[in-house]
């Protein structure tokens, strides 16, 4: 077991925390390096900025900054991850594995209680994405495109999802699978195969447009504390008149809505949503009944030889 | 051609602002009836305040889609429609110009 006064542990430990905080701090500085700020109301609430694009045979790909944070956010969890469970042992000395243990245990205890034992091994899974959720949305705190208001981003994550409901589905049999989309009757096939593709549209479009709506908003009512401010203290001389003093404190009540509750509740809402779709569509009978078929269908293999 | 485009970007302000108004009507309603039940469960059932809490913000998020949704058509229609449908406008007097019908 390593010591854990010793220097090395301790520098290994500063190195883990600078490689969580480096990331936030090259998007701001590439952030504020390359944006030039907009005059208008509508320049602020334009979507992601292009940073460059790699050429491409069909279309030129985009690399735009809301896929640089979102990197940036996947390189920060994962050392803080690393920083969490260093120094672990048996009996807890340090306070970090406490939190670890907190972390582990509440996930696989909300797993385990909304999708079943069969899922057990989805905590990771579910952490995962409930930690890269929360940390986009809250890098809105720190004045950068938070990656969450991005649809592309929330999009891929729904699409996982929905690639791994399609393959808990087919668990069932692809014969099954295949004839739940003629259920009640035949003629309700296209409404069953609109219904299926709507579960990760509605998905991304849920967590898109809240975090969205936030930044919108907020972007709106400084503007408009910022014209309020101007009225009142306008006839001032100088640089006077042109302080928004408005636009101190009243903003940061609203961001303590609508980027921190906001976005956690996101967050949490779609870990929930991700569980109760991967798990309800689960066919767990005729999963079952397959297992057993195929393991009388394997002993019975065995006895012919 | 000044007075098309006008109508468009009018058009465009309008359709927004009616999309989010009735758009909002709908979720409005719905979460305000499962607040209220939520609040008669926990005033039955004390005890029972987490779980009916949790579902409750469950349900709440799940019916303010449609909400999102309009909010969604409504910003595009602000940032996106316009240059767009200007665009086609643009294309469309081109070629009846160039195919010789004067407008």
């Amino acid at each position: 077991m390593e010591n854990v006064k010793s220097i090395r542990f301790k520098l290994v430990d500063i190195l883990y925390i600078l490689g969580a905080i480096v990331p936030f701090v090259m998007v701001m500085a590439l952030k504020i390096i390359l944006n030039v700020p907009g005059e208008s109301i509508s320049d602020n609430i334009a979507g992601a900025m292009i940073y460059f694009q790699i050429p491409m045979p069909l279309q030129n790909l985009p690399i735009t900054e809301a896929q640089v944070n979102s990197v940036a956010v996947i390189v920060s969890i994962f050392f803080l991850c690393l920083y969490f469970t260093h120094g672990l042992s048996v009996k807890a000395n340090l306070k970090r594995q406490l939190i670890a243990e907190w972390i582990v245990k509440t996930t696989q205890g909300l797993v385990e209680t909304n999708m079943g034992s069969f899922f057990k091994g989805y905590a990771p899974f579910i952490a995962a994405i409930m930690g890269i959720s929360a940390f986009s949305s809250l890098m809105a705190l720190l004045g950068v495109f938070a990656p969450t208001s991005d649809i592309n981003i929330v999009a891929g994550w729904a699409i996982l999802t929905f690639a791994l409901i399609t393959y808990y589905k087919l668990k069932g049999g692809v014969f099954n699978y295949l004839k739940g989309f003629l259920e009640p009757i035949f003629v309700m096939a296209p409404l069953n195969v609109l219904g299926e593709v709507a579960t990760p549209v509605s998905m991304a479009f849920r967590h898109y447009g809240n975090v969205l709506s936030g930044s919108v908003i907020s972007v709106l009512i400084a503007a408009a504390l910022q014209g309020v401010s101007s009225i009142v203290l306008g006839w001032l001389p100088g640089f006077l008149g042109d302080i928004p003093f408005l636009q101190i404190g009243l903003p940061a009540v609203l961001s303590v809505y609508f980027d921190i509750f906001s976005g956690c509740m996101q967050a949490y809402i779609f870990a929930m949503l991700t569980m109760l779709n991967i798990s309800g569509n689960f066919p767990q009978e005729e999963y079952e009944k397959r297992l057993l078929k195929k393991q009388a269908k394997k002993a019975k293999k065995i006895k012919n030889i | 051609m000044a007075l098309a485009i006008g109508i468009i970007l009018g058009c465009c302000a309008l359709g927004a602002g009616i999309c989010m108004g009735i758009g909002a009507v709908g979720p409005g309603i719905g979460e305000g009836n499962a607040v209220s039940k939520a609040c008669e469960a926990i005033g039955r059932q004390p005890e029972a305040k987490g779980d009916v809490t949790s579902t409750m913000i469950m349900g709440c998020a799940i019916a303010e889609t449609t909400g999102i949704y309009s909010l969604v058509v409504a910003i595009l229609l602000i940032f996106v429609a316009p240059s767009t449908f200007i665009g086609i406008l643009e294309k469309t007097v081109k070629t009846l110009s160039e195919s010789g019908i004067k407008l």
